[in-house]
């Protein structure tokens, strides 16, 4: 699904962030990329998401060079991905509604064909009394069921979430990750950005990719 | 209580009348400049066309009026009977092909025409002055003045035909500069029009950066987001030029009204002969609705254009 061979990522003239990262991301996966604040674990998720380009190596991507894709192509790509971002990036002016539908509204479909579909989910993630509401009226944890929803709307082939747990309540988040775990066993491969060891721990299948001074180190199920 | 309340109070409710929000704010300090600034440039553009319209339509008619119209000027002799030889000139113009009429003007006319210059009481029976003869040419026989100039040439030896075309050509020549400058003011006004348009679409991809992201993120086309911003415009462009267009329309309907009232009074008519009855037909007025639908156009046009070439650049 995601092959990156030995990427590496500088700012400027500056040192390598991210050097030598050699993994993959089979389809139909479940990992967490975890390591401590600052390692570059938000930066690899943009990799992954193609808003950043490596300035060495080769990613692949359903099994595309992604570095040669046109924007169309691009575009395509990323229809495939669901991204839940730490801050959350809901539009302010539109309700949370809108916000959920907002990707299957850029595929050009009417409203009235996502309507049902968008307030299932809503209601599934505990917002079905907040459809009309805008981002600035909820809660941290409101926030960000709605930006999960809007990564889970369209059924990616892959989730990458950035701390999706991190404001929400431990039930919340066990609810959450539960309707990770469901997607997973759909077909999603999901890749989740967390500090949090317990939630780590609930997901005795999921892959471990730790992130420390720059290098990625994948550690297996049965290696942990 | 805001319209937006109720929805909040009922939240399950999706009424069928529910249309999804602009993705692009529409409501914004900026947006509202620019619908001002596109009210008045439109107003501009529209009053230049317009005056630029009257003025061609008023020049046409001097034309048409001055073209379809000849004198004869008639020098007689001392010891020449003038009234016999006018009516023998008006007669050979009468029977001349293309003649609609050949009036001799009496003494009494010319003598009328002269007060302005002369005073009244003056007997002017005594004085060598030139006789005229004024010719109406039947309609599209004005530019074929070859044979009346032989039979005016056959009648008499003192008379000369005017044709009036050093002065037709000196008042087309006005007309064509007063037109032409009036296209150049019309292009100045859309050339500011433009860039007004193009900063402000840079400013709303600037503070839209955010929105624009996300759209990316969530798998929106270049296209899909350039629409969004085309569509913004466009309701912009809409209000204003609607606005700027509106307003140049009553002000020729107030000229009009305006005009026909004053031309009953003593200058009002000399006015009218200059410049026309400062009233738009059917088509000037379709010229400033065409000049409505292009800026509305145009804006929509504009925007999309630059939005694409600043998504071009963007990963």
């Amino acid at each position: 699904m995601i092959r990156f061979e030995n990427v590496g990522l500088r700012y400027g003239a500056g040192p390598e962030v991210l050097g030598g990262l050699n993994f993959s991301i089979p389809p139909q996966s479940f990992q967490f990329l975890t390591g401590p604040s600052g390692a570059g674990k938000t930066t690899l998720l943009r990799l992954m998401l193609l808003s950043l380009r490596p300035t060495r190596g080769a990613i692949r991507i359903f099994g595309e060079d992604a570095l040669g894709l046109s924007k169309d192509e691009l575009t395509k790509v990323r229809r495939r991905i669901g991204v839940v971002f730490q801050d959350f990036r809901l539009l302010e002016h539109l309700s949370t509604y809108e916000n959920v539908a907002l990707p299957l509204r850029v595929t050009g479909k009417s409203e009235s064909a996502y309507r049902a579909e968008v307030t299932e989910l809503l209601d599934w993630v505990g917002l079905g009394e907040r459809i009309h509401a805008p981002p600035a009226v909820l809660s941290g944890g409101e926030k960000q069921r709605a930006a999960i929803a809007r990564a889970l709307i369209a059924r990616p082939e892959l989730l990458l979430a950035d701390e999706p747990t991190g404001n929400v309540d431990p039930t919340m988040a066990r609810r959450l990750l539960r309707l990770f775990v469901e997607l997973h066993k759909s077909g999603t491969a999901v890749v989740i950005a967390t500090h949090d060891i317990a939630l780590m721990d609930q997901v005795g299948h999921a892959r471990r990719l730790y992130v420390g001074d720059g290098r990625l180190e994948v550690l297996e199920p049965e290696d942990l | 209580m805001s319209a937006r309340e109720p929805d909040l109070l009922e939240p399950r409710a999706l009424s069928a009348a529910y249309r999804p929000t602009a993705l692009i704010p529409t409501d914004t300090v900026a947006s509202r400049a620019l619908v001002v600034v596109i009210a008045i440039m439109t107003f501009l553009a529209c009053l230049t066309a317009g005056a630029a319209i009257l003025i061609g339509e008023a020049s046409q008619s001097w034309r048409g009026d001055v073209a379809e119209s000849v004198t004869i000027q008639i020098r007689p002799r001392l010891d020449e009977d003038a009234e016999a030889l006018l009516a023998k000139v008006a007669e050979a113009a009468r029977t001349s092909p293309g003649v609609a009429e050949a009036r001799p003007l009496s003494l009494a006319d010319t003598q009328a025409l002269l007060e302005p210059w002369l005073g009244r009481g003056l007997d002017i029976s005594k004085l060598p002055l030139p006789r005229l003869v004024v010719v109406r040419m039947r309609a599209g026989h004005g530019a074929d003045l070859g044979p009346l100039r032989t039979a005016v040439a056959v009648a008499s030896s003192e008379a000369n035909l005017d044709d009036h075309s050093a002065w037709l050509d000196r008042l087309t020549a006005m007309a064509n500069v007063i037109v032409s400058f009036a296209g150049a003011v019309f292009l100045l006004v859309i050339v500011a029009m433009s860039t007004a348009v193009g900063f402000a679409t840079r400013g709303a991809v600037a503070n839209g950066r955010e929105i624009v992201e996300v759209l990316h993120f969530v798998g929106a086309s270049d296209g899909f987001v350039a629409r969004q911003f085309q569509n913004h415009f466009l309701g912009l462009g809409l209000r204003g030029s609607l606005a700027g267009g509106g307003a140049a329309a009553l002000c020729f309907l107030a000229a009009s009204v305006l005009s026909a009232w004053w031309r009953n009074s003593a200058g009002g008519a000399e006015l009218a002969a200059l410049f026309g009855a400062f009233s738009l037909n059917v088509l000037g007025y379709f010229a400033l609705v065409a000049i409505c639908i292009g800026v509305t156009l145009l804006t929509a046009y504009l925007s999309r254009w630059i939005v694409l070439r600043h998504l071009r650049n963007v990963q």
